[in-house]
């Protein structure tokens, strides 16, 4: 956690000599807690003293990339208990397990309909992010899954196996596509920290007690690696849970630097609706990488779209472009929608105006990305903003009529609208679902 | 030991609601529902106390629902005309714990069904099964005012939970039951300052803060659920801070807003990349179920008995504190 002006000012010489280019020792210390300025700076800091203010500016929870180039991850470095305090930085990684002792062919399809698993949702592609290969038998089989998982996929990759020559032989194929090592136990801890080090990779490190995973983690810690990623193993949901909030509340709250990790659980249940409940209850609740077992479209669409909500900038909403859009085979004839610049709100109107077949213009007026009672409430959405779009958008030139839909909450505005706009005004359904019946209408 | 240093202890906690009330309590349920009363976040068990578990409401409608996806249809159509055997075919195979009746077909534009037709259905249910009752209005406030103090009083003693008084026209339901010994929900779009101030109003009016139940307004997964998300996070850490104001037990509409969602409707043949129609649908009214449990929902309002009876399993493990 950062340290305040004063608490650095305590650790600083205290002689005035300037040679920082500040006045004060204190002066400096003030800009250090701002980040204005390095410690470098400082020539006279002792070495003791410079060890504990780097660790205090670390993160509490570190940023971990597995993978490379477009389709790196990127987890961890998360600052907050709840969404609303700031947001969730680095949404959940998703990945899917497979097992080496798959068929050839299965092997191929599953890699193929997995990377093919991405989505588009209101103006963003949704997809999934990670391939772990898990070791069930024999170990040159497994090398073998690993190559070709690496020549037909270029999603990450969790390598799982607790066979450290097969993982050897997996890292001299893929090293330098940094994939993540599962897992690190306290049997083999030294082995596989070694390991991680030598290919200089990402590893988990898996205990069920959270004294034992801080004791290993701080062991790795001291042998040198510094990319790790905890796991409380198998177990209850409900246990779950509590292991993910209390660590998140150690690394943030207790300081505790030993847990500052970013987290992953692995959820395997044959029954499809189980396993995407209780992935979908870690991606809400702190799980910075979620493993699965079922390939599913319908699954895996769920799962991304509740991990894009959860993740969502709680004080920056989702926008599209503020300007005319054209549904369908438009014509001059076609009516004209007025709404907000919000992408829900858009998608949503989106959605009902496609749905109902009727070719139409929706002319997103720009809120801020506020929703219309909002934007409404908030002098975003008046009968001013609405006519200077009708102008600026060159709606007026694309149709032979001057009649505008308005959605029903702001029905009141309709007269001043008219007035300033010079349109007809024709008040809408309240909720984007009455819009195909109304349009029918029309 | 890191969990005692990871523990927290909340002052407040959430006020406890009885629903229904069975032939020794004035009523004639022959079972009743009781929620609220946790002394921490949802779930964490080793921070305080979690009396009750969440429950299961189903909705039921008085008239036959015209607008709903082919998935919901093939599992319910059969007793869509008969809202008891709708009522008992939700109770005795899938075991929901509530029924959630909505009077929509009272609405002018969808039938106005009279006072006396919701009065007579809603003591047929009352005689047909033993569950505790919700009854929702059709959401026009002059019709609801009509319908729902009748239907309050035809059900009087049964300790009923009526929704839903909004925050410009709850005088009439809250008198309503008041006078006929029932619970009341509290409906404020996504606001927490609304929730609030809505409490407020309905405590100065001489009702109990233990007799009110907050719908937050939920959203369906991927129809901005993280707002009533993260509304729910910010009542439940403050009630547990003390605020008695919003300390009270949540109903999420999560059945009915996910059935609204593209996702949950569209067939297989206009989305053949979203996968199979059926999952699809049950897993979006699964998924927006079980994550407003994580943020403190008490009561969900469901509809597709698959999606029911995944999500009472998935309650039925989160209450295994092993
Ligand atoms: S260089 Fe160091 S010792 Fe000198 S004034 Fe700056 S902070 Fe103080």
């Amino acid at each position: 956690m950062a340290l305040s002006g004063l608490d650095i000012y305590k650790l600083l010489p205290k002689t005035n000599c300037r040679k920082c280019g500040y006045s004060t020792c204190l002066a400096f210390a003030m800009a250090l807690a701002k980040k204005q300025v390095v410690l470098d700076k400082c020539p006279s800091i002792n070495p003791e003293v410079k060890g504990t203010l780097e660790q205090a500016s670390l993160p509490p929870i570190r940023l971990v990339t597995i993978g490379v180039g477009d389709n790196k991850v990127d987890v961890g470095n998360e600052t907050v208990m709840f969404r609303h305090e700031e947001k969730f930085h680095h949404p959940t990684a998703i990945g899917f397990i497979i097992d080496s002792n798959v068929g050839d062919a299965d092997f191929e399809n599953k890699i193929k309909l997995i990377d093919s698993l991405n989505f588009e949702r209101v103006g963003q592609v949704i997809k999934v992010n990670l391939i772990a290969l898990r070791q069930s038998g024999d170990s040159t089989d497994f090398v073998d899954k690993v190559r070709k998982v690496s020549e037909l996929s270029s999603l990450a990759l969790v390598l799982m196996s607790s066979d450290i020559e097969a993982l050897k032989g997996a890292l001299e194929i893929c090293s330098k596509q940094k994939p993540l090592i599962y897992a690190a136990t306290e049997q083999n801890i030294s082995d596989f920290v070694g390991l991680a080090k030598t290919y200089s990779v990402p590893l988990v490190i898996c205990a069920d007690e959270l004294e034992k995973i801080e004791e290993l983690s701080q062991k790795a810690n001291q042998e040198g690696l510094a990319d790790i990623v905890l796991d409380t193993g198998i177990k209850s949901i409900t246990k779950k849970i509590e292991d993910l909030t209390y660590l998140r509340r150690l690394s943030l709250k207790k300081k505790k630097r030993s847990l500052g990790y970013p987290i992953v659980a692995l959820v395997e249940n044959d029954d499809p609706f189980q396993e995407a409940i209780e992935a979908g209850t870690y991606i809400s609740k702190y799980a910075s990488i979620v493993l699965i077992k079922t390939v599913e479209s319908w699954q895996t669409l769920a799962l991304l779209t509740l991990r894009q909500n959860i993740y969502t900038d709680p004080q920056k909403p989702l926008q599209v472009e503020a300007k005319a859009y054209s549904i369908g085979q438009v014509t001059e004839q076609s009516p004209v929608m007025v709404t907000t610049n919000f992408s829900l709100t858009y998608y949503t109107v989106l959605g009902e105006v496609e749905a109902s077949k009727i070719p139409s213009y929706i002319l997103c007026v720009d809120t801020e990305g506020m929703s219309v009672l909002t934007a409404w409430a908030a002098e975003k959405f008046t009968p001013e903003k609405i006519s200077d779009s009708l102008n600026k958008s060159g709606i007026k030139d694309k149709v032979n009529h001057k009649r505008i839909i308005i959605p029903g909450y702001v029905s009141v505005m309709s007269g001043d609208l008219e007035e300033k706009s010079g349109c007809e005004i024709i008040v809408g359904p309240k909720e984007a679902s009455g819009l195909p019946s109304f349009l029918k209408k029309i | 030991m890191l969990k005692e240093l990871a523990q927290e202890k909340w002052s407040g906690k959430i006020n406890s609601i009885n629903i229904g009330a069975t032939k020794e309590e004035g009523g004639s349920r022959t079972s009743v529902v009781k929620i609220g009363g946790q002394a921490t976040l949802p779930f964490i068990f080793n921070d305080g106390d979690i009396p009750h578990r969440p429950v299961i409401a189903a909705e039921v409608w008085d008239i036959a629902p015209n607008d709903w996806s082919s998935t919901l249809n093939s599992e319910l159509e059969d007793v869509y005309s008969d809202p008891v055997s709708w009522s008992k075919k939700l109770i005795d195979e899938f075991k929901v714990d509530l029924i959630c009746l909505k009077l929509q077909g009272a609405h002018p534009d969808l039938g106005d069904r009279t006072p006396t037709q919701e009065v007579k259905l809603v003591k047929d249910i009352i005689s047909n099964v033993g569950v505790p009752l919700i009854v929702i209005g059709c959401g026009d406030d002059s019709k609801d005012n009509l319908i729902l103090p009748a239907c309050t009083e035809a059900t009087k003693g049964e300790k009923c939970l009526f929704g839903s008084a909004v925050q410009d026209n709850y005088k009439t339901l809250v008198a309503a039951c008041q006078a006929d010994g029932h619970n009341i929900i509290a409906e404020s779009p996504i606001d927490i300052n609304i929730a609030k101030q809505l409490n407020i109003l309905i405590h100065e009016m001489g009702f109990g803060l233990d007799k009110i139940v907050i719908n937050p307004t939920v959203g369906a997964l991927g129809y901005g659920l993280e707002y009533a998300y993260s509304i729910m996070e910010r009542a439940r850490l403050a009630a547990l801070t003390g605020d008695k104001m919003v300390a009270q037990p949540f109903i999420c509409f999560s059945g009915p807003e996910a059935w609204r969602a593209k996702e949950a409707k569209a067939s297989i043949e206009e989305h053949p990349e979203w996968g199979k129609e059926l999952e699809r649908g049950v897993i979006w009214e699964v998924l927006t179920s079980a994550t407003f449990l994580q943020s403190g929902a008490d009561i969900l309002v469901m509809r597709h008995p698959k999606a029911i009876s995944t999500v009472k399993g998935y309650i039925t493990k989160l209450m295994e504190i092993k």
